[in-house]
């Protein structure tokens, strides 16, 4: 509430600045034009005796500029009888005056502020309760703790995962460097750095990424992980006969009963398949289905991994390109030879996503025409429409 | 709550203004004293208002508050406290409160200074200035608006662009805004002159300082950014006719010539029409760069096409005042009356020669400035008007202008005498045609630079010339000491003014033509002979600071001497948060004036890319700037300047001049 007294104050304070010097007794007297500018006349005569001094202008001059000026002056006189001196005058325009502030501020601030919003310096809020805070000032809480105790190795291994969490790739490696600086390096953390690598990379095995494995292996030479992304490394480079090596050596690790040893038979056949020039044939889902933790995101099953890793590979230009020409194609054939209504969906919303808007309300218009009879089809085109930007 | 308590002053503000820009106007007109006497009272209300407001911002930005939208998009916690303050002005939303701030400073010192300024002037030029306020209140209010809020703040800022973390930009804008702002007082006078109808040796007196006091500042602030830009941008250049410094560069030019104008109005009465039109110049270039640079017009027209609700208003306060105030001169221009008759050959004619030059001047930098943006406004077609244009364009039009520079001084009122100038000016000219020989004979026969050296001599000894004629050394030495002491510091301030601009003309002339530039690719152990110097890059060591992390290049740098070698480390710096690169040049001074200037570019395979400069004299062209800042200060003290003395003028004015006391 006390910022309704301080607006308050405030509005009588502009009002009083408007109202008092209207409202006290006028004391008449004022400098006039005249008084002015004859001072400055006044002040030229004597200059011209300086620059007399001065050598500036010699006697004579100065006598002609001395008559100038006396002219100058008599015709500044001559202005006193001309001009009126004003006085008094009425209070009506500066009470209506003062009576407009408030109305103006007032009603400007009510569209433009937030009087009721508090401020909120960031120390404040650091330090307030955790309750209710968003992960974004958790994390903003261990920032700062970790920036006046950079050597707290658990710090980092907390924020790491979190920032992971976040999409910030870059940070979450360099706090997982950090946290090797600190505490040491050890295998797991060697395999957090090269994985937070891998996913900020767009899953590409980067050589600081290698790097990272390599160091895990050195000390923990039994290490599976690291195994397994430096032979994905090998098939990215292309070098397939050593790719199907690291695999069979990965594969001949295991014991039998290993979760990850169904992911690693199946990259095994791919990297076979690839060294051969065969297409790949990719196994019935595996019996046992769910994806082992330790299995990186590249090898997980499925009829479309072959796809989606192709489309890993590829740059992000190759990718988009490959995209529009599948939704061209799609187009090409619902335009002229119809489809079910799914596809004409599905038609509509990936030329809407890749930015295709004109050819969407096409397709749409197209798709309203082919089920013009069917009141469920056009309730569901209707719905797309109207969640379309 | 202290945030929205700056915003509602701000709004007052506004009111007040709205109130100052009608009633003592219309006051002035009904001849009605309880109206025009409002203007006064209300326009140091206005300023404490903003001010209120103004600091209001900063304490948001001190204190990180980021559910301020202006504070969250410019500033970061990590940032250095001095920049965290710097940055309240380093973005648009505060530079533009910053702007309307000082608008609103000026209009409280012409109020309080302004006490014995005839009523109806008084009360017409605080409206006039209320309405130029007025206009940017609503502008910040409507379009910037800097306490713009969040609900649910983030927890970080986006950080104040790293380029602008420098000291030298904490107090570049200030200083550019004193001197664009402070013109808004001469157009204000010249606003009022026009509808008053009359104009007199008295109101040149009134509006002199205030100019001079716009020039200072804005003199500052122009070179200050161009050393920023010297060291900052790491490319070694000091001034790039780049939109931006054109922007500052005409008002300035404009501002120049008002100065002189209004000195002959105020002692011979002449040049009124000069001076009326060189002040509405003056601002109107001001908003031009305030719009230029606001509006976003710059970084592309087609970025501004497509927002264009900032980039319209400026446009649209532009076009009312220029237009407005230049309508009002066709109209009222006329009936001022005209002022005393001169001969030709005269300090009014040589002031005239000067006003007519750098108006020209201006209008050169003008075509080449808003050329470009014309043509891609309208064709779409890109062009560039660089250094050439200028060079072929405006460099031609300033040899004259400072030729005739020393003389002008020597040249009586009225009607002067050129061969007793001529005269008195010989030796001068002997020495300068000497210099010119000696420079030619010394530095490989090459004629463009010898003559800037003689005209830079020709300019310095001139003026100096000038004021040991005045204290009559050379005739009468035994007066000389009394003489200088009674001199008025006016005239102190025409020999500073003039002799600055001979000192930067040497160091344009000599970093122009005898700098040398090495870029090439360095390895730690390399290194290269420059000028004098064995410049020996060391290692590179990395370091970080509270907001970026930062490569140095330690370089050893011996002079050829049996001097020790100093260690040279110029940086280059990347903000966390922006990601951004910036140089950090490492600038060593020697014999006072010359600098050898490391900046380090890209790093190449091992080695690293480095500029390397040796810049003879460079210095002297800030130095030269700032001298005549200080001839501006010293003329603004004289006291035959200062508005409205409370002391009867009589005994003022023989306070005031001892020599013709006696």
């Amino acid at each position: 509430m006390l910022i309704w007294a301080l607006f308050a104050g405030m509005t009588i304070i502009a009002v009083s600045i408007v109202l008092v010097p209207a409202l006290r007794r006028r004391r008449g007297e004022s400098a006039s034009v005249e008084a002015g500018e004859v001072a400055v006349y006044r002040d030229q005569l004597a200059e011209i005796d300086r620059d007399v001094e001065a050598g500036l202008v010699g006697t004579v001059e100065a006598d002609a500029a001395r008559a100038e000026i006396s002219r100058r002056i008599l015709r500044a006189g001559r202005h006193v009888d001309a001009t009126r001196a004003a006085s008094g005058g009425s209070r009506l325009v500066p009470i209506l005056a003062a009576v407009l502030v408030p109305i103006i501020a007032v009603g400007l601030y009510a569209r433009l502020g937030h009087p009721t919003m508090p401020d909120m310096p960031l120390e404040a809020r650091k330090t307030a309760a955790p309750a209710g805070n968003s992960l974004e000032e958790l994390v903003a809480k261990v920032e700062a703790h970790l920036a006046a105790n950079p050597n707290d190795t658990r710090g980092w291994e907390v924020l790491a995962p979190t920032y992971m969490h976040l999409g910030r790739f870059d940070l979450a490696a360099a706090a997982w460097r950090n946290a090797i600086r600190t505490g040491g390096p050890t295998d797991r953390r060697y395999n957090e750095l090269g994985r937070t690598l891998v996913a900020g990379g767009d899953d590409q095995v980067s050589p600081e990424a290698r790097a990272a494995f390599e160091k895990s292996l050195e000390i923990e030479p039994n290490g599976i992980l690291p195994r397994f992304f430096l032979a994905v490394a090998l098939s990215q480079d292309g070098k397939k006969a050593e790719a199907v090596a690291a695999w069979k050596d990965i594969v001949g690790r295991g014991k039998g009963d290993e979760p990850w040893l169904a992911d690693a038979r199946e990259e095994l056949a791919r990297a076979e398949a690839d060294l051969a020039g065969r297409p790949f044939e990719p196994p019935a889902p595996a019996p046992a289905a769910p994806s082992a933790p330790a299995a990186p995101s590249t090898a997980a099953p499925g009829p479309s991994a072959s796809d989606v890793e192709a489309a890993a590979k590829m740059s992000p230009e190759e990718r988009a390109k490959m995209i529009e020409t599948m939704v061209d194609r799609l187009r090409d054939r619902l335009w002229t030879s119809g489809g079910p209504l799914d596809d004409w969906l599905r038609l509509i919303r990936f030329q809407t996503m890749i930015g295709q808007t004109d050819a969407a309300g096409q397709s749409l218009d197209k798709a309203r025409a082919a089920f013009a009879g069917d009141a469920a089809a056009l309730a569901r085109l209707d719905a797309l429409a109207g969640a379309k930007p | 709550m202290i945030v929205e308590i700056g915003h509602y002053a701000l709004v007052l503000a506004l009111a007040l203004a709205l109130v100052q820009s009608v009633v003592p106007i219309w006051g002035a007109v009904k001849g009605d004293e309880r109206a025009m006497a409002l203007a006064g009272p209300i326009s140091v209300g206005q300023f404490l208002f903003v001010a209120v407001s103004f600091a209001a911002l900063t304490y948001a930005h001190v204190v990180s508050d980021f559910s301020v939208v202006n504070v969250f998009e410019n500033s970061h916690s990590t940032k250095p406290m001095i920049y965290k303050v710097s940055g309240v002005w380093g973005n648009h939303e505060g530079s533009m409160l910053l702007w309307v701030s000082i608008l609103a400073l000026f209009g409280a010192l012409v109020a309080f200074f302004g006490r014995n300024l005839p009523q109806t002037l008084r009360a017409n030029v605080l409206g006039v200035q209320a309405w130029v306020a007025v206009a940017f209140y609503l502008f910040v209010l409507l379009t910037s608006n800097p306490f713009a809020r969040f609900g649910q703040p983030p927890m970080e800022g986006r950080d104040l662009n790293p380029l602008l973390q420098d000291v030298g930009l904490a107090i570049h804008p200030p200083l550019l805004y004193l001197g664009y702002v402070g013109f808004s007082i001469a157009f204000s006078f010249a606003a009022a002159a026009l509808i008053e109808g009359r104009i007199d040796a008295a109101w040149a007196r009134w509006v002199r300082p205030w100019t001079l006091t716009a020039w200072v500042f804005l003199t500052l602030g122009i070179a200050m950014g161009s050393y920023w830009a010297y060291y900052e941008l790491g490319w070694g250049g000091w001034w790039f006719w780049d939109p931006v410094e054109n922007a500052s560069l005409m008002p300035w030019l404009a501002g120049t010539a008002l100065l002189h104008s209004a000195i002959v109005m105020e002692k011979r009465d002449g040049l009124k029409i000069w001076t009326i039109l060189l002040a509405i110049l003056a601002f109107s270039l001001s908003l031009l760069g305030t719009f230029l640079v606001r509006s976003g017009v710059l970084t592309s027209v087609h970025a501004f096409a497509t927002d264009p609700a900032r980039g319209v208003f400026i446009l649209g306060i532009l076009v009312l005042f220029v237009g407005g105030s230049l309508t009002l001169f066709a109209a009222r221009a006329a009936t001022l009356t005209k002022g005393g008759l001169f001969a030709p050959v005269s300090r009014e004619g040589a002031l005239v020669f000067n006003n007519l030059f750098l108006t020209a001047g201006t209008a050169t930098v003008f075509v080449g400035t808003l050329y470009p943006l014309m043509l891609e406004a309208t064709t779409g077609g890109k062009i560039s008007v660089g250094a050439p244009f200028f060079d072929m364009t405006f460099g031609p039009l300033m040899v004259p202008l400072l030729i005739a520079l020393p003389m002008g001084p020597f040249l009586a009122w009225k009607r002067g005498d050129i061969l007793a100038v001529v005269q008195r000016l010989a030796a001068v000219m002997v020495l300068s045609v000497v210099a010119v020989l000696v420079t030619w004979i010394l530095k490989g026969h090459d004629i463009l630079p010898a003559l800037g050296v003689g005209l830079a001599t020709w300019l310095m000894l001139g003026s100096l010339a000038e004021i040991l004629w005045r204290i009559k050394l050379f005739t009468e030495p035994g007066v000389s000491l009394r003489r200088a002491v009674g001199l008025p510091r006016s005239a102190w301030g025409t020999f500073l003014g003039h002799f600055g601009v001979g000192v930067m003309l040497l160091g344009i002339v000599a970093e122009g033509a005898w700098k040398i530039e090495h870029v090439l690719v360095m390895k730690p152990g390399d290194h290269i002979r420059v000028e004098r110097f064995d410049v020996a890059f060391e290692r590179a060591v990395p370091n970080s600071g509270p907001n970026w992390d930062e490569v140095i290049a330690r370089f050893k740098v011996t002079d050829g001497t049996s001097n020790p070698p100093i260690v040279m480390e110029p940086s280059k710096r990347t903000y966390r948060t922006r990601s951004m690169p910036t140089t950090e040049t490492a600038i060593e001074t020697y014999g006072l004036f010359s600098q050898l200037y490391l900046a380090i570019g890209e790093a190449q395979g091992e080695g690293v890319a480095m500029r390397i400069y040796w810049k003879p004299l460079v210095l002297l062209i800030w130095i030269g700037t700032l001298i005549m800042s200080i001839g501006g200060v010293v003329s603004l003290t004289d006291r035959r300047l200062r508005v409205g003395a409370p002391t009867p003028h009589r005994a003022a004015s023989a306070a005031a001049m001892p020599a013709a006391a006696e």
